[in-house]
């Protein structure tokens, strides 16, 4: 990224999650306690763990944000790809399988949200609250409405969000902490700089216009809702690792989460704004308040309020920052 | 500043009454923009002044000025011969100075007499005086012509010319002296227009003078007796509006002769390279034949409603034909999408550039570069850098105004933004041009930069087909014109085959039988 040729305000922009991020951890700073037992190598694992399902979700969810669309379907999606997984592995599949096929379900659902929304042009809140009952009682139908235990565990699904080798230190770091990484490194390049993702942009800012300028858009939002459920089954594989059961009851409100981090993260809910590291960030900095809050012991819900604070003034900063600049600028618009 | 008032002019009778106002070689820079370079300008009582200018000429900041929201670097206001020096709004109004904004500034749930008395509203021991307010606001509607408003009605109910009314009404009530109006027909209809034209003339008769303001030069032409016209921050013309003509008007504002605005360089006319045979869409158009060849400006006049944005729409494949057909360098190409379109080198300018024809709140590198990205791309990724050299060589070429490449569109003015909408043609490289209303609600300077541009496309041996609702641009740009009327397109003729009425008749519905019609 050039950044000599953004403007500052979209330099303001980008880093103002990171900015959040720390902030959040000076405060934690100033406390001695979280000083002694939040700032270790260990416990960052930990957090980072914490962080895989929330952010891998958000990365879909991001797309699907940006292109001025919701998904409220996510959690009830990983759930039911938690008991995808755990089905697969009880037919005995192996790793390559059950990974492919789960993402392959999430991707289904998707493919049926955006299919939807674009041939009966539905709003996607509808069409994706929809899918949140369907999904939530697909999962608990497939599962007999209990939850899915495989007999002969798969190693390396269970190993993936497994933290527990070398607990005392950073490294080494879970598969799925590494998975993450890595592919919010490959989406970010993906949103921002490939065709595809510049179309994503386009129709989030104005259909219409995009419509205008030859891009596809049915063909385009069904990809992105597509794709938003492929990496929402990615997540129900590590949900699955995470209890190495599959648990038709998990995830619930794992959607808002979800919407919380790319929001955190700068996006806009109506569209044509948002970025993969933010939404990241977003999501890593909602898992440290909750392991901040855990190590204070305080009660579950100072951190629901914290979070809720928390989501409010990343929006309220998009609103206050360009009334200061009209503010300072009023003087010069003739 | 001044210590020596040197008139420029001397006046043949030393003693007439000092003028309404007179505001008198003011000046105003922001840091280094200078916004007012010394503008003059004098209104007598009940005088209807237009103060005319190009976006940027510095027509606001002088209203700023007048209102008092900002003060003059130097030189001097009086009114009535009394100095003038407003520190606000307020201030202004209670000195008998009212300013009448573009955007309303109404109460939309409050009623028109509460709206109309807001702020001075009558009381009796800190309580409202209803039935003083009821006749304050009574007689205030009564003078402006409009006693059959309903008093009692939420502003939200009324149209926006009733509105605007009651904004009017509104600043009668204290009694103003000078009351300035900021483009205030340029959301209303013909017929709200005159309205509003009468009432001015009432208040031109009880002494008010009036300040009007507005891009519609035929408007200021009936409606006020003099002018001024304000470029680059100077006052450059003043004088009996009577006396000018329009075209005198508008060199003034641009600086440059009219032959310049519609500069016409020969071309020579090649292939046919759009051809529409008894094009007709589910609802309008109903009936369009047009041969289009390449280097040729192809005007469509038409009113309002007319069909002719549905039949861009349609060859363009953003709505679907229901007959006729369509063919492309003589290839038939009926059924179509946007994107086949673009392919074939079709561009489309769509007249709604701000709900349809940009992505606002992205850059101008996004917007001129989206509908080929391909060219600035490095192995399947967007490069910035290769965005960024393909922008500014459009914005150099077009004069655009802006910070950079990566300013959000949605913070130009009007007509930089209908110049990237342009770009992005341009960029595209398209070959045949569909251009939609392409010089509305932007300054004459834009204007007659878009004529240029659109002449040397055409020299280039582009096709442009140029829809508008403005007979002057038309007769000046295009080659051939066609009208349409109820969905139908009239014969193409050269435009020297036309008169100006017969272009109108054509449009209402009237015209005269021709028997060369095919």
């Amino acid at each position: 990224m050039n950044l000599a040729r953004l403007g500052s305000r979209d330099f303001l922009k980008a880093v103002r999650p990171f900015v959040g991020l720390f902030v959040v951890l000076l405060l934690f700073a100033m406390d001695a306690e979280l000083r002694s037992l939040f700032f270790k190598g260990s416990n960052f694992k930990m957090i980072l763990t914490q962080t895989v399902i929330v952010a891998i979700g958000a990365m879909g969810m991001t797309l699907v944000i940006v292109s001025g669309g919701i998904d409220l379907s996510a959690g009830s999606v990983v759930a039911l790809c938690s008991v995808v997984t755990a089905k697969l592995i009880e037919q005995g599949h192996g790793f390559a399988a059950v990974l492919a096929l789960t993402v392959l379900a999430g991707a289904l659902a998707g493919l049926a949200n955006g299919g939807i929304i674009t041939a009966v042009r539905m709003m996607p809140f509808i069409v994706t609250l929809g899918m949140m009952g369907i999904a939530r009682g697909i999962s608990k139908w497939l599962a007999n409405n209990q939850t899915v235990n495989p007999e002969q565990p798969l190693e390396s699904v269970n190993s993936l969000m497994d933290n527990s080798q070398s607990p005392l230190t950073f490294f080494p770091l879970p598969d799925g902490v590494w998975l993450a990484l890595g592919l919010a490194v490959v989406m970010a390049v993906v949103l921002r700089s490939t065709v595809f993702g510049r179309y994503v942009f386009a129709i989030g800012s104005n259909e219409d216009t995009a419509r205008l300028c030859g891009i596809r858009v049915n063909v385009n939002k069904v990809a992105i809702y597509a794709l938003a459920g492929a990496f929402f089954g990615l997540a129900g594989v590590m949900q699955f690792s995470r209890l190495t059961q599959g648990d038709p009851s998990v995830a619930i409100g794992l959607e808002l989460q979800i919407i919380a981090a790319v929001v955190i993260g700068g996006a806009s809910l109506s569209g044509g704004a948002g970025s993969i590291p933010g939404s990241v960030i977003g999501a890593f900095m909602m898992a440290c308040l909750a392991n901040g809050s855990g190590i204070k012991v305080w009660p579950n819900y100072m951190q629901e309020i914290i979070i809720g604070v928390v989501i409010i003034l990343a929006v309220a900063m998009d609103k206050v920052e360009p009334m200061l600049q009209r503010f300072f600028r009023r003087g010069t618009n003739d | 500043m001044f210590p020596k008032t040197i008139t420029p002019m001397p006046l043949a009778d030393p003693s007439p009454p000092p003028p309404r106002l007179r505001i008198d070689r003011v000046a105003k820079r922001f840091g280094p923009t200078v916004a007012l370079d010394g503008v003059s300008l004098e209104v007598a009582a009940g005088e209807v002044h237009a103060l005319i200018g190009e976006n940027g000429a510095g027509k606001s900041t002088l209203m700023k000025v007048l209102s008092g929201a900002h003060r003059p670097d130097t030189g001097s206001l009086t009114l009535d011969g009394q100095p003038f020096a407003p520190s606000d709004p307020l201030h202004a109004r209670n000195s008998g100075v009212a300013m009448i904004y573009q955007e309303l500034n109404l109460a939309p749930d409050l009623s028109v007499e509460e709206n109309i008395l807001l702020g001075r509203e009558p009381t009796t021991l800190g309580w409202i005086n209803r039935a003083k307010r009821r006749r304050l606001a009574k007689r205030a509607l009564e003078e402006i012509g409009q006693p059959q408003m309903p008093l009692d009605d939420p502003i939200r109910s009324l149209t926006i010319a009733q509105q605007q009314l009651v904004e009017i009404a509104r600043a009668l009530v204290s009694e103003p002296r000078v009351l300035i109006m900021d483009e205030p027909t340029s959301s209303l209809t013909q017929v709200d227009t005159e309205n509003l034209f009468g009432v001015i003339a009432r208040m031109s008769q009880r002494g008010v003078s009036v300040i009007y303001i507005s891009h519609f030069l035929e408007e200021c032409q009936r409606v006020a007796s003099r002018y001024t016209v304000l470029r680059d921050g100077q006052s450059v013309g003043t004088g009996a509006m009577a006396e000018a003509s329009l075209e005198q008007i508008i060199q003034l504002m641009v600086g440059r002769e009219i032959d310049e605005i519609y500069p016409r360089t020969s071309r020579s006319v090649g292939e046919p390279v759009l051809e529409l045979s008894g094009v007709a869409g589910l609802a309008k158009p109903s009936c369009v034949n047009l041969t289009l060849h390449a280097g040729e400006i192809v005007g469509v006049f038409g009113l309002v409603g007319a069909g002719r944005t549905e039949t861009l729409r349609a060859v363009f494949g953003l709505d679907r034909l229901a007959k006729g057909s369509v063919s492309i360098y003589s290839r038939e190409a009926t059924h179509s999408t946007p994107a086949k379109r673009l392919a074939n080198g079709v561009g489309l300018l769509s007249e709604n550039r701000k709900e349809e024809g940009l992505l606002l709140n992205r850059s101008v590198a996004d917007n001129l570069t989206l509908t080929r990205l391909g060219t600035v791309s490095r192995l399947g990724l967007v490069s910035d850098a290769a965005q960024a050299v393909a922008s500014e060589k459009w914005m150099a070429m077009l004069d655009v105004k802006a910070s950079s490449a990566v300013q959000p569109v949605g913070e130009l003015s009007g007509g930089n933004q209908q110049k990237i909408a342009l770009g992005r043609l341009l960029h595209h490289d398209a070959r045949i041009l569909l251009l939609d209303e392409p010089t509305r609600g932007i300054d004459v300077g834009s204007k007659a930069q878009i004529y240029r541009l659109m002449n040397e496309l055409a020299g280039q041996g582009k096709a442009i087909v140029f829809v508008s609702s403005y007979l002057p641009e038309l007769l000046g740009v295009c080659d051939r014109i066609g009208v349409m009327c109820r969905g139908e397109l009239s014969e193409v003729r050269p435009v020297a085959d036309w008169s100006e009425q017969e272009i109108i008749r054509t449009a209402v519905g009237q015209a005269e039988p021709r028997e060369a019609a095919a």
